[in-house]
């Protein structure tokens, strides 16, 4: 349908029934984007109707092309998420006023990691999505019921292996999903390949980093593929940069063997101060930037650490307190056990009185641990982004190095060209030999200017993105920053309050 | 008996001071002297007082640890029965160190220590307290090199000279290799209670240092923490930054409150708690010395017994040895009643002074757990007081 106006544009589906929506909606997420800058994310139908420069398919660069058969990422089928089952994999964050009125309720322990886990607050409205740039849409995702599963290849090994799938659930208010709710099943290696064909198709962008795969097996709960996929999703949401397709990739395999060794010789005449790249105005403003990007990655990850050593030992406090207590209460039950005076009932009463204080205050302490972790959590988040930065900072030098490469051999070229010109013109009636020499260097030259001018494309959408993402990444951090800091000062200040009355009390009881 | 008690350190002579009879006495003022291996603290002891064996009203002194020590040790021999007050423990480690709490702390303890005993009824009258608290140094130190040397050369004591003969002879005559112990069931309750009390305290005081610990990590850790939202402050500038900043500061500020209250806690509950501990101790040594005193009452009688049977014997035999026998049996028969009516007093002092003991002990552990909820309540008031004030400073930022 779509697929004869644009030679790179894979077949997009168009969805006539819910069914096929719901079979094909991760599919759906990955393939469509939208080439002109619009807020909102408008309908995949209207969006491939107004295509009509060039548009790129990212998850079908030349080098990978999967069927939609085998896709991993297509299947297993999609569901609806149903109210009833399900909902108790949704529990609602622990609210202050909880803590306040029943300080002694048991914390569910059980809570799923939501995106909004900063957004403690209750009196604040956050959008559901940690900071999605727009407004009026919500997308957040879930990831929770992990279950084990057996593989079902045809192995030889009897027993076979065993996986954990996860349940991602959706609730978005994006109308091109087709629906408000939906849950699929991914496993860990799915999110391996999102990851990877975020990485291959998005040069330039701050994919955030995937869990590795064993901190995933180790905590069940999966807390970091979900803000992964939610961060990859809020990224969905906002403009895509136009890719031009046929975008030519650094050297890679065996392929272009060629091609690695004059990138090579490039590079290391770049590193010996050799030939200078071409100069962009932008340069001096990135260079300024990745110092900034470089400084702040370090100040972040002193400030994780510190947060880390901070959490430690408001947990060791609240350890200590309670173990205080405990003894207390046993020292109480034997004075009253033991009492020959009634100095001994009266003192034993005194002690209860401090030691139920103790414990009651370092349940105060736990509690003010859990938060302060959710809060200062933001801090790791921002750390790993960095590495997705270095990653976008990477593609954009990669990319640059193709360029300098190919303008290098273009150069070349000519200089070749023009000497066997000279050289034939001197020879009266031409030289056969050399003109079809000529010939092919022409050729040659004609395709390298191809591959030039979109290398240079190329290179010209990576540095938008970077700097595109680097203002999305100020904005976003800027905010979740702020709501860090607020949200673990408000703890502290609750939580020191109700420390307060708890101690008052005992002033109160002791007099 | 009228006594005087004073709780600690220096109380003020009351309104008519002709009458009430007072004595209260403060270590002060502690200075390092000597060299190295050689160095000790010197402490500053003046006393007030209007008891009339005293040479004045007022006395000052200087006394060193081991005099202390000379002190309780000589309590401890002449007032069997009596819960001598504990000492700070020698703790030959840090004395070397001398870190400014350790003094500190002993400081305190010695203060406790010796004004626990000028406000027992019986302990203030002691002669030793006395040459403690007025002898001067070279006097002092004389006594202390000499102490052990002056005391087991003692020939007055009767006791001693029997103790060492007869323990020998009634063990070989009566065939005892087990010690004799009281069979008093509430003496028996109240052993019980004393060691259990030990190991119940220890545990709490072990606790409660392990607080005083955390709290010091706390305040670490905040000034750690403070420093470096400090510098991601200044790495992101504008608002973000100065809110950055702000936290910060607090967090700094918070740790000094925290290592104020750390040391706080350190003086005012951990170490009562310690004192506790050392005072059952105390306890533990007297039950010691009444099972001493209660074995020697026995071997004695026993042997008087034997003595006595001896006499007979000689008497009816119309030997001439009767006359030494019946002079050994007289002198056997005073140092039996004298090591009867000493385990007496031990057993009636130490019925007084468990019911002194516990009421102290109720009263002390009632401030110290009063200065904890303070301190606690303190602490709050100033870590929820400082993060509130930042508050509006970030609800600016965002709005802005």
């Amino acid at each position: 349908m779509m697929g004869s106006e644009n030679p790179g544009f894979e077949e997009a589906h168009l969805f006539t029934s819910r069914e096929e929506m719901e079979n094909l909606v991760l599919d759906d997420l990955l393939t469509t984007h939208h080439p002109n800058n619009n807020n909102s994310y408008s309908s995949f139908r209207s969006a491939n109707s107004s295509i009509s420069e060039s548009t790129h398919h990212p998850l079908s660069p030349p080098v990978l092309s999967t069927s939609a058969d085998s896709d991993p990422l297509l299947s297993p089928p999609v569901y609806r998420n149903p109210n009833a089952s399900d909902n108790n994999s949704y529990i609602e964050p622990h609210s202050y006023a909880d803590v306040i009125i029943s300080p002694f309720d048991e914390n569910s322990a059980s809570e799923i990691n939501c995106i909004d886990s900063t957004s403690q607050d209750p009196d604040s409205s956050f959008a559901l999505s940690k900071s999605s740039s727009s407004s009026s849409n919500y997308i957040k995702i879930m990831v929770s019921n992990p279950k084990k599963e057996q593989e079902t290849t045809n192995s030889l090994v009897p027993g076979g292996k065993t996986y954990y799938t996860y349940l991602i659930t959706t609730r978005t208010n994006i109308p091109d999903f087709g629906s408000s709710e939906f849950s699929v099943r991914r496993r860990f290696r799915d999110v391996v390949t999102l990851s990877d064909r975020l990485a291959e198709a998005y040069h330039g962008y701050f994919i955030p980093p995937r869990p590795d795969k064993n901190v995933v097996e180790s905590q069940v709960e999966g807390r970091l593929p979900l803000s992964m996929s939610t961060d990859v999703a809020s990224r969905m949401l906002d403009r895509v940069m136009v890719a031009p397709h046929e975008a030519v990739q650094p050297a890679k395999g065996g392929k272009d063997l060629l091609r690695l060794f004059k990138e090579l010789r490039q590079s290391v005449a770049n590193d010996w101060g050799g030939s200078k790249p071409p100069v962009v105005e932008e340069d001096k403003v990135f260079m300024e930037n990745k110092e900034s990007i470089h400084d702040l990655e370090q100040q972040i990850s002193n400030a994780s650490q510190q947060a880390e050593t901070l959490v430690k030992a408001q947990q060791d406090m609240g350890e200590t307190m309670g173990e205080l207590g405990l003894t207390f209460i046993k020292l109480t039950k034997f004075e009253n056990e033991e009492a020959m005076y009634n100095s001994q009932r009266v003192r034993a009463a005194d002690m209860k009185c401090v030691a139920t204080a103790a414990v009651k205050a370092s349940r105060f302490y736990r509690e003010l641990n859990a938060q302060t972790v959710k809060h200062l959590d933001t801090l790791h988040e921002y750390l790993g982004l960095m590495l997705a930065v270095h990653g976008a900072f990477t593609d954009r030098s990669s990319a640059l190095l193709t360029v300098q490469t190919l303008l290098s051999e273009l150069s070349t070229l000519h200089s070749r060209a023009e000497k066997l010109e000279a050289a034939s013109s001197k020879i009266f009636g031409g030289d056969k030999s050399r003109i079809h020499k000529i010939k092919e260097l022409k050729e040659t030259i004609r395709i390298t200017e191809d591959a030039k001018n979109v290398t240079i494309r190329e290179y010209e959408w990576i540095k938008e993105n970077n700097k595109c993402e680097l203002e999305r990444l100020d904005k976003e951090r800027r905010v979740d920053f702020l709501n860090m800091l607020k949200g673990f000062v408000v703890n502290q200040v609750i939580l020191d309050s109700c420390f307060l009355v708890l101690v008052d009390d005992l002033i109160v009881q002791e007099i | 008996m009228e006594h005087q008690r004073s709780v600690s350190g220096l109380s003020q002579s009351p309104r008519s001071p002709s009458s009430q009879p007072y004595l209260s006495v403060s270590v002060t003022d502690p200075v390092k002297l000597g060299n190295g291996v050689q160095a000790y603290i010197s402490y500053r002891v003046i006393t007030k007082t209007n008891f009339p064996d005293y040479q004045g009203p007022e006395k000052i002194v200087i006394r060193r640890y081991s005099d202390f020590i000379w002190l309780r040790d000589r309590l401890f021999d002449k007032y069997k029965g009596i819960f001598i007050p504990p000492l700070p423990e020698k703790s030959a480690v840090e004395k070397f160190r001398f870190s400014a709490e350790f003094i500190e702390m002993r400081r305190q303890a010695l203060d406790v220590f010796v004004n626990r005993i000028a406000s027992h009824n019986l302990l203030q009258q002691s002669e030793d307290l006395r040459t403690f608290l007025q002898a001067d140094e070279e006097t002092m130190e004389r006594l202390r090199s000499y102490e052990t040397g002056i005391f087991k050369k003692k020939p007055a004591d009767l006791m001693q000279i029997f103790k060492d003969v007869q323990s020998k002879v009634s063990d070989v005559v009566l065939g005892k290799e087990k010690p004799v112990e009281e069979s008093n069931p509430e003496y028996e309750k109240l052993k019980h209670y004393v060691f259990e009390l030990e190991n119940h305290l220890a545990e709490a005081q072990k606790h409660a240092y392990r607080l005083v610990k955390r709290h010091r990590e706390l305040g670490q850790s905040l000034s750690d923490f403070g420093k470096a939202t400090k510098l991601l402050g200044a790495c992101e500038g504008q608002a973000l930054g100065k809110a950055f900043s702000d936290l910060g500061a607090k967090s700094e500020a918070l740790s000094v409150k925290l290592q104020k209250e750390a040391h706080q806690l350190l003086m005012s509950f951990e170490e009562p708690l310690k004192d506790y501990v050392r005072a059952v101790q105390s306890i533990k040594a007297t039950i010691g010395e009444r099972a001493n005193a209660f074995r020697q009452q026995c071997e004695l009688a026993e042997t008087m017994k034997l003595k006595e049977i001896n006499l007979d014997k000689l008497m009816l035999t119309r030997s001439d040895r009767v006359g030494e026998a019946e002079h050994e049996y007289k002198e056997l028969k005073a140092a039996s009643e004298e090591a009867t009516r000493r385990f007496e007093t031990i057993v009636r002092l130490m019925n007084e002074e468990i019911v002194r003991f516990q009421e102290q002990k109720t009263q002390d552990m009632g401030i110290a757990f009063h200065e904890f909820a303070k301190g606690q309540a303190r602490l709050a008031n100033n870590v929820a007081d400082a993060w509130r004030s930042l508050l509006p400073k970030l609800e600016a930022c965002s709005s802005a």
